[in-house]
């Protein structure tokens, strides 16, 4: 098995017209840690579900473990384990009850499924909550025990759509510990979905980045950021100019990536610093008036907007009117 | 083999939900024993109208709020399933090997075993208060295995119509909407030959009524099988019919997921 994850121009369309997934293509190799990353309603929870057999692809192939998701869902289903996005726990029934019928669910039985809960619970540090309701746990708790439910059957694959989002800092800290040490485990592959760029970068050996259901980079964290190095520069503008923004900035050589969306201007510079005097100038000299201007590192929305070609704000209002 | 034991795990699971909430337990039990005391003593005369063939009215109520307390009970077997649906749960059993038709079987068995629970309830406190059922413990039986059925039936409609509105409210309205007017068009409370005849009629086509019919027939001194058989072969018709009802739904609310 070369992959343990295929996705081969997979292409999914909701009622109404709404494209979830554009011929999104990606493949895992066995036992590494791979991220989809991307805005809220990118095609990242979609794909999740196609591969995971919840829905069904209008097109593409989708192979998971070797088997065909569409041909044979079924042992698809054996051979994963899922946490989705939210949680998918009982919370009228404790700990231990949630985890035993996953496992009966998936054929262990008897003595076997008592002691895989206890070392899951015990595991997930859930041992003392274990035989509480669960409407009582907090967020992190639940979370942590949605994924000792989707290891109840030791599966080689594992997803996880969105597992930090809606947790504080915190929690997500020692969600990302927990995520890392599953990934250390031998021969698990793990595909995750995230909006937070750190995530991805402390997580996933390698990272693709959807926009518009389609992956439009892929490579290592280091990778991708590499081809980020320098500082990004925002610009506030009086008012909207249009195309005389791009042709004042066209004579300034120390500045690359530039985009204006509205009254807002962004660009890449090696030196930030230096460059801002420059731009200022070339502004100026154009007519255009400025209200501020901020140097900064790279940022998750300027991985995006140098792939996507907007920013992560506007993808995602945009997703939203399309909802 | 699967399947029954997918089946058994879901309906232990919503047994273990329902014992959990023991202020939902008590008002359950206290229901039934309040509509068979005052509709009890609320209609006590009406066995004084020239053409109702009963000695007891208590004992001709029995049967009737037995039925009507499977209905009552099963008829809001969605509301869980919406619960279920919108906090997850649903989409973590589907990308699960568990067998499909189990999610929906084993909310229709709990229903059926808390039937049957609250049956027996209703008619150990009938024969407190003086009824007496002359059918003896086959009578019974049957009385229990009806709306045992009847139950069934509701609760498949209950979670067919659940996940295809998915919304609480909606399915509380269409709830709401058909229980009473189902236990008025039935020989519930009234025998047949003293309501209106376009009531009577109506009734004939009423599950509800054919359930009460068939019960009250069994649990009686001369039982007429050949109604009780007719009655419970409708039912079992019926209850099939709308098993395949919510077990379609269910699936076209996955195809949509």
């Amino acid at each position: 098995m070369r992959h343990a994850i295929e996705a081969e121009g997979l292409r999914k369309e909701y009622p109404k017209g709404v494209t979830a997934l554009a011929g999104l293509s990606f493949s895992v190799s066995p036992g590494s840690v791979f991220a989809l990353l991307g805005p809220n309603g990118a095609g990242k929870s979609t794909a999740v579900k196609v591969l995971t057999t919840l829905a069904k692809p209008d097109a593409g192939r989708a192979v998971v473990a070797g088997i065909d998701v569409t041909a044979q869902p079924d042992r698809v289903r054996r051979t994963i384990g899922v946490v989705a996005q939210g949680s998918g726990v009982d919370i009228q029934a404790t700990g231990r009850e949630n985890l035993r019928l996953q496992g009966q669910i998936h054929g262990i039985r008897g003595r076997e499924i008592e002691q895989r809960a206890q070392e899951l619970l015990e595991r997930f540090g859930l041992a003392e909550a274990a035989d509480r309701i669960a409407r009582g746990y907090s967020g992190g708790m639940q979370r942590r025990l949605d994924i000792a439910m989707a290891l109840v059957h030791d599966p080689a694959v594992l997803f996880l759509d969105e597992p930090t989002t809606g947790l504080d800092p915190e929690v997500r800290a020692d969600m990302w510990s927990e995520i890392g040490r599953l990934a250390a485990e031998r021969g698990k592959t793990v595909l995750l979905t995230t909006h937070y760029l750190e995530e991805a970068d402390q997580l996933a050996g390698r990272v693709a980045i959807v926009d518009r259901g389609k992956v439009v980079a892929e490579g290592t964290p280091d990778e991708l950021k590499r081809e980020l190095r320098g500082d990004a520069i925002h610009v506030d503008l009086e008012r909207e100019y249009n195309g005389t923004v791009t042709r004042a900035l066209a004579g300034v050589a120390s500045i690359r990536d530039v985009a204006v969306e509205g009254r807002a201007l962004r660009a890449r510079a090696d030196d930030g610093g230096r460059a801002v005097p420059l731009v200022l100038q070339a502004l100026e000299s154009h007519g255009v008036e400025v209200s501020s201007v901020r140097v900064a590192r790279p940022s998750l929305d300027d991985v995006y907007l140098k792939y996507a070609g907007r920013t992560f704000d506007a993808a995602e209002a945009e997703a939203e009117v399309a909802r | 083999m699967t399947l029954i034991r997918h089946t058994l795990y879901m309906t232990l699971r919503h047994l273990r939900e329902l014992w959990r909430q023991p202020w939902f337990v008590a008002v359950t039990l206290v229901q039934p024993v309040i509509w068979l005391l005052l509709f009890g003593a609320l209609f006590k005369r009406v066995i004084e109208i020239p053409g109702f063939h009963s000695h007891s009215y208590i004992a001709f109520l029995a049967p009737g709020v037995v039925v009507m307390t499977a209905m009552f009970n099963a008829a809001w077997s969605g509301m869980a399933l919406i619960e279920d649906i919108n906090r997850g749960v649903t989409a973590r059993f589907l990308v699960s090997p568990v067998r499909r038709e189990a999610l929906i079987a084993g909310r229709i068995l709990k229903e059926a075993v808390v039937v049957v629970i609250q049956s027996l309830i209703i008619v150990v406190l009938a024969l407190i208060v003086g009824a007496s059922f002359p059918g003896g413990i086959a009578g019974v039986a049957v009385l229990f295995a009806v709306s045992a059925l009847l139950g069934s039936m509701f609760g498949a409609l209950s979670n067919g119509f659940a996940v295809i509105m998915r919304q609480e409210e909606a399915l509380i309205g269409a709830t709401q909407f058909i229980l009473l007017p189902l236990t008025f068009l039935s020989t519930t409370f009234l025998a047949a030959n003293i309501m209106p005849g376009w009531i009577s009629h109506v009734a004939d086509f009423n599950p509800v009524n054919w359930a009460v019919v068939a019960g009250r027939s069994a649990t009686s001194a001369h039982a007429d099988w050949g109604l009780v058989a007719s009655r419970a072969g409708f039912l079992v018709a019926l209850t099939a019919l709308c098993l395949a009802f919510a077990t379609n739904a269910f699936r076209s609310y996955q195809r949509s997921v």
